[in-house]
């Protein structure tokens, strides 16, 4: 190599850099290779990953079955997960036990949704204000459409409710309502008058301080006995007031957080603006508050999400009761992890697109001055 | 305004008014649907089928019912309980009348305040285990794990039995009858204890049911009868002679297929009286004297409805034993209609 | 209405009005008619709830506590049998609450820090793999993972008789984990002694260590001292003592495995699912605790010479401790909350005996419903003044 040319001083061209300092290699090297403690995290991440993968890819894919009439079938037809029965169990999943000559009304009602939706979620749509009112009107829209009972709509119980269904209609109440009490609560924790700051406190602490399993059973035993003489609730009714309560006072703790970061100079600013209360909050305090607690917010929306699985204590079938249900099926008897596998892949794309919403709107909202 | 004859509108939809200690007659007649409060599942006395039609021995006396007081045998809306639920979803209002294989007890009776209406099956408790374990008696299931249903008398029969026998036992508590049967089956416990009826109906679906056996050792009396809430009378009466009415017409040949011809001629008087021919004793309990015509075309006699859900010819397999009338050796012996 | 809207001047305004324009006066009626609104609502639910149980003749009072529970419960930390009264079902229920709970945040607290580490390792591979397990973690309900865990165990585990066996000791079947149990003979004090004065000794220690440290900067090696006073003497004075610890094996007897510990099956399906659901919260916790660090900390550390895990130890976490401990108080007490879930698969804790059995035998609802949440209540509160004690100690003191 070198025996070939020799060059002047600072004559000589530019050697390439180094192979492991660009490209691919660069990348392996500082990646997975660079020092002692990075190669072994290496090789220990390469051998669970073996441990993993191919028996998981195995079980829930390859050896998979996916059509027989029972798990002695399945059993036959192969060694691995039984995907056969959730076919079979479909139209429950996903609509519990709603007749099935009236599942247009929450077809249609899931459609409204995202029209709903939309104008919420992003700003650049057409007509985004009518679309709001839409959004503001689609709760009692939805509701009327589920249940029925007016507009010729034939009415059908609450008590038929179930599955995917039931865990979007309490989700998304849940969803809908709290955010609003939630801010009214954190105010009122945040206020300046006394009597007002306690009531709240207590509420929120309480509320706080107990599992939601134990409020779900009061709505579910306890709370006609608080109602006047001769009047009932419905089941769903309650557990929705039940779970709209609970997330609202964790929604509180986390907008207060956020009204806690504010500095007190906007308050003092707007003070000397002469805005009143309420136009202080409006125009000042929440756009910046609730802005800071964007994902604390969503982090409740989605604890409150995974909370509605709780409503299988008392009784009600939602996703998961179904897939409990379904478990004891004699027809399909033993088969546990594969249904709680499916369920639980229903939750995480939920789960896990309402968190990456939540980021996408964090960056849209960081405008520049970051606390 | 119009807010506030949204808020009437939605606040008439939220509260649908039932008068939880009063006039359940009434009531049930003027909404014109029975609420039944039935188990969440137990093959042969209350389940769905793939339809989603409810079936069964306890589903049966519910359409019984709303055929007296309804005219209809169809107009019940089922509402399923566990153990633990039942007589809330009772005392509360959400049903009008429990037909859950319930045991009869005096503490219910009294301190929960519950009427019961008789009995409509005669159970005691057993115990049901896998043949392949070897055992042949109660007696020898010292130190075994048993499943039992949680919020039953046989949770507490359970443990009465096995101190009694100075025995030990590892109790699983479970919450439904299908959960019961997964943990049986997977191994999770060696006994599964029951009312003998439900072992029996458990087994049936289970997929070699020969491969299980029921204990000889019955351990307590379990009457199983439906119940209504206490300070109700007239819904109580109702409900009670329905109830009896059913086993009368065994007791007097009545079936579903020659009722209407039996009303028509009527072939003694008692069957007259029940079939609503002579006298008014509909009328007496709040109801037409057509009721127990009605309900006995709806679904049959007490016989037609036990053969029809866990009879000899049956999946379950129940032999009538104790149920049979009193006159074929049984205890069945319903009070006269007169 | 019509007097505020045409003229402007205040003192034309009639009292009532008058008071309401003065912002002070305001406030208190605002309070005292929130008071009066609370008031009327708290004394009609009371006065419904007074007429609807007088209606079905039912009343209030916590005499059944003192009755005899007639249920048996599977696992249990003192003497009870069916006999034993509702109250002390009710406290075997609560211990079993807190043993989940305990068990839980260990095992949580562990593999959640772990877990936050390794998420901020530069390492690709365990970087991703460590962000999968957070997202399948937290993105799912955890009462999906307890009954997932649960159903693995019952329903693929084998039956005690074709146990997997470790060894002659530990057995691993649908019915729980069989471990041997110590059967200590007498002269084991002497080990358990030595164990416990080897504990105050590293204590002292450690102090005297913190001490010459400040003062001559000299640092003690704590770690090797401590270990050599907690672990090596007393195995020193065991052995010195001639072992005298047994151990009881489980054996296979009848239908059970006899002798022994056993954990079952429920107890392990609550604490793994509820440890490790809530580990990938505390991971995050963690992970944003450590970020939260300004980076120039680490390189002034690096310019005063410390080295990688000095910096780590001295600098970087004890700041992150101050970001990481409120929301670890949160994570801690929803683990003690999810312990509710318990009902679910069956393990006796204070929902599944108070406020399960016991309710449902006596129908009791409404006092063991307010006996449950007010325990609830109780433990949130201890819980949050204990970790609110805690972080007021590491909080930053700025001088």
């Amino acid at each position: 190599m070198s025996d070939a040319k020799s060059y002047e001083p600072g004559q000589h061209p530019s050697l390439p850099p180094p192979k492991n300092l660009v490209g691919w290699q660069r990348w392996v090297w500082d990646n997975l290779f660079g020092t002692v403690s990075n190669t072994v995290l290496t090789l220990l991440s390469v051998y669970l990953l073996y441990l993993i993968i191919p028996g998981m890819l195995d079980y829930f894919v390859l050896d998979a079955v996916i059509s027989a009439n029972s798990r002695a079938e399945c059993a036959e037809l192969g060694k691995g997960a039984c995907w056969a029965f959730i076919g079979d169990r479909f139209q429950v999943f996903i609509y519990g036990f709603y007749p099935a000559e009236l599942r247009w009304r929450p077809n249609l009602a899931f459609v409204l949704l995202f029209v709903a939706l939309a104008p919420v979620l992003y700003d650049n749509i057409p007509f985004r204000k009518y679309g709001l009112m839409f959004s503001l009107a689609f709760p009692i829209i939805a509701g009327v459409l589920m249940v029925g009972g007016v507009f010729g709509l034939e009415p059908v119980d609450t008590r038929l409710f179930g599955g995917v269904l039931l865990t979007i209609v309490i989700g998304v109440t849940g969803i809908t309502f709290s955010l609003p009490l939630g801010i009214l609560l954190a105010l009122g924790r945040y206020s300046n008058l006394p009597a007002i700051k306690i009531v709240c406190t207590v509420f929120i602490e309480f509320i706080r301080g107990v599992p939601l399993i134990t409020l779900l059973f009061v709505a579910s035993t306890m709370l006609s006995y608080f109602l006047p003489p001769g009047t009932s609730f419905d089941l769903l009714l309650r557990v929705l007031i039940m779970v709209t309560l609970f997330a609202s006072a964790y929604m509180a703790e986390v907008i207060r957080g956020g009204l806690q970061s504010l500095p007190k100079g906007q308050f003092e600013a707007a003070d000397a603006m002469g805005l009143k209360y309420w136009q202080t909050m409006r125009l000042i305090v929440l756009p910046q508050a609730l802005k800071i607690s964007i994902p604390g917010i969503v982090n409740t929306f989605i604890g409150l999400y995974k909370d509605t699985t709780l409503v299988i204590v008392i009784g009600m079938l939602d996703v998961l009761g179904v897939a409990k249900s379904a478990v004891s099926d004699p027809v399909w008897n033993g088969l546990s992890v594969e249904i709680y596998v499916f369920v639980a892949g229903f939750f995480f794309i939920c789960c896990f697109g309402m968190s990456r919403y939540s980021m996408y709107l964090e960056k849209k909202l960081h405008t520049g001055h970051k606390r | 305004m119009k807010l506030k004859s949204i808020l009437v509108a939605g606040a008439a939809l939220a509260m649908t008014a039932t008068v939880a200690n009063a006039a359940t007659l009434e009531d049930v007649k003027a909404s014109g649907e029975l609420n039944c409060i039935v188990t969440t599942g137990l093959v042969g006395f209350a389940y769905t089928d793939a339809n989603g039609r409810w079936n069964g021995f306890d589903v049966d006396f519910c359409r019984a019912t709303a055929a007296a007081v309804l005219g209809d045998g169809e107009k019940v809306k089922f509402v399923p309980t566990t153990g633990k639920t039942r007589f809330t979803a009772l005392s509360s209002g959400e049903g009008d009348i429990l037909y859950r294989n319930t045991t009869v007890t005096m503490s219910r009776d009294a301190d929960l305040k519950l009427t019961f209406l008789g009995v409509n099956y005669y159970d005691g408790q057993g115990f049901m285990v896998s043949k392949a374990l070897g055992v042949t008696s109660a007696k020898q299931l010292n130190g075994a794990s048993v499943c039992i249903q949680t919020g039953t008398t046989t949770e507490l029969n359970l443990a009465d039995y096995f101190r009694a026998q100075g025995m030990s036992y590892e109790p699983v508590p479970i919450e439904t009858n299908e959960e019961a049967r997964t943990n049986y089956l997977s191994g999770r416990c060696d006994v599964y204890t029951t009312d003998a009826s439900g072992l029996a109906a458990s087994r049936a679906t289970f997929e070699s049911p020969k491969d299980h056996i029921l204990l000889p050792e019955i351990i307590s009396k379990e009457p199983l009868g439906p119940a209504v809430r206490q300070g109700d009378d007239a819904w109580a009466d109702a409900t009670r002679w329905v109830l009896n009415a059913l086993i009368e017409a065994e007791e007097f040949g009545i079936t579903s297929a020659n009722a209407d011809e039996m009303a028509a001629n009527p072939p003694n008087p008692t069957v007259a009286r029940i079939l609503g021919v002579e006298g008014n004793y509909g009328e007496m309990v709040g109801l037409d004297n057509q009721w127990a015509l009605r309900a006995i075309k709806a679904v049959g006699n007490y016989g037609e409805i036990f053969d029809r859900n866990i009879g000899p010819n049956t999946e379950i397999g129940l032999e009538r034993g104790l149920n049979a009338l009193w006159t074929n050796g049984g205890i069945l012996y319903a009070p006269p209609i007169r | 209405m019509s007097v505020a809207s045409d003229t402007d001047s205040t003192p034309q305004r009639g009292g009532i009005m008058r008071l309401w324009y003065d912002s002070e006066a305001r406030q208190v009626i605002i309070q005292i008619f929130t008071i009066a609104v609370l008031f009327a609502l708290v004394f009609y639910l009371v006065r419904n709830a007074v007429i609807n149980l007088d209606a079905i003749g039912k009343s209030l009072g916590f005499d059944f506590l003192f009755q005899p529970a007639n249920y048996d419960i599977n696992q249990s930390f003192l003497e009870y049998d069916s006999r034993s009264s509702n109250l002390k079902a009710a406290i075997v229920g609560l211990l079993n609450t807190f043993l989940v709970a305990g068990l839980g945040i260990f095992i949580a607290t562990i593999v959640g820090f772990v877990m936050g580490v390794l998420r901020l390792s530069k390492n690709f591979l365990m970087n991703r793999l460590v962000y999968c397990y957070v997202e399948a973690m937290r993105n799912v309900p955890v009462l999906l993972w307890i009954l997932l865990v649960h159903g693995f165990i019952v329903v693929n585990m084998p039956g005690p008789r074709q146990a997997l066996g470790l060894g002659e000791s530990f057995f691993f079947s649908n019915r729980g984990i069989n471990m041997p149990s110590p059967l200590p003979e007498p002269l084991f004090w002497a080990t358990a002694i030595t164990f416990i004065l080897g504990v105050i000794g590293a204590i002292v220690f450690k102090r005297y260590a913190k001490k010459i440290q400040d003062e001559t900067g000299k640092i003690l090696p704590v770690l090797y001292v401590s270990f050599g006073l907690i672990v090596v003497l007393p195995v020193i004075v065991y052995f010195i003592t001639g072992a005298p610890l047994n151990w009881e094996t489980p054996a296979m007897q009848g239908f059970n495995f006899q002798g022994g510990y056993v954990v079952k099956p429920e107890l392990i399906a609550l604490t793994l699912a509820l440890a490790l659901y809530t580990s990938a919260f505390i991971a995050e916790t963690v992970r944003s605790g450590i970020l939260a660090v300004n980076y120039g900390q680490t390189e002034a550390a690096g310019a005063l010479g410390l080295r990688n895990n000095r910096t780590l130890q001295l600098v970087v976490i004890p700041q992150a401790m101050r970001v990481i401990v409120p929301p670890l108080t949160s994570q801690y007490l929803n683990l003690t909350k999810n312990s509710s879930l318990a009902i679910a698969i069956g393990y006796m804790d204070i929902t599944a005996t108070l406020g399960g059995i016991t309710l449902n035998q006596t129908g009791r609802e409404m006092e063991c419903m307010i006996l449950v949440m007010a325990i609830y209540l109780c433990i949130s509160l201890a819980v949050s003044s204990f970790m609110n004690w805690y972080n007021n100690r590491i909080k930053l003191i700025e001088r």
